[in-house]
């Protein structure tokens, strides 16, 4: 048993201890307003893209809403499609 | 009847007369088509995300209005070919939306009413503080 594997009963815990959750159903969310560009911009990336729901942890559902606002408001000039240095 | 919320943008070349006169005109619109509306916000001269038109500003106005679907479609139609209207955004409101709008405007109306309330308000906690001091 010269070369010994590392075996463990339970899958090791690295960076799973964070608990997502979405913050739209957190608060009781029941509209996500596209005429908010200040609070839609916490859902872009700095160059104004949407994130995704693996990094937010936003459920489907608000996902989706949110996504909706964002092209809304960016179709009404409140939020850019493309920019440099947001947030 | 439905409920729709309508934002559009106006060049920021006219005048402070001609823009009430634009708004003046869709406004005369909605009724025509048998609506009414429910709610007017004006933006005043905002800065755009990105140039439309060659223009970095404009004139947002927000309306909301009620009436039958089928007045929808000439009221855009109208704004399509209204060389004053950069762009424009009509929405029809699901009850969510409404309750929203409904509340954020009760909210902006107890700010802009009372005020003497409000100072009223701030007074209570510094008494509240005082007294634990003496306590401690």
């Amino acid at each position: 048993m010269a070369d010994k594997k590392v075996r463990y009963l339970k899958s090791i815990e690295i960076d799973t201890k964070a608990e997502r959750y979405c913050r739209f159903r957190k608060k009781g969310f029941k509209y996500i307003d596209y005429k908010d560009p200040d609070f839609l911009l916490m859902l872009c990336n700095p160059q104004g893209k949407i994130l995704p729901r693996r990094l937010t942890g936003t459920s489907l559902k608000y996902q989706r809403k949110a996504s909706q606002a964002i092209k809304k408001a960016r179709h009404l000039a409140l939020m850019p499609y493309v920019a440099d240095n947001l947030n | 009847m439905n409920r729709y919320e309508t934002v559009f943008i106006m060049t920021p070349v006219l005048s402070a007369d001609q823009v009430t006169e634009t708004v003046e005109k869709y406004r005369a619109l909605i009724i025509a088509n048998g609506g009414k509306t429910v709610h007017e916000d004006a933006w005043g001269l905002r800065k755009l995300a990105y140039p439309i038109q060659k223009k970095s500003t404009g004139f947002y106005h927000l309306i909301e209005w009620e009436a039958e679907g089928s007045a929808v479609l000439p009221f855009e139609t109208e704004f399509r070919r209204d060389e004053r209207i950069l762009r424009f955004l009509t929405t029809a409101m699901e009850k969510h939306h409404i309750a929203y709008a409904e509340s954020r405007r009760d909210k902006s109306n107890r700010k802009a009413e009372p005020k003497q309330e409000a100072e009223v308000v701030v007074e209570m906690p510094k008494k509240e503080a005082s007294t634990t001091e003496e306590k401690a």
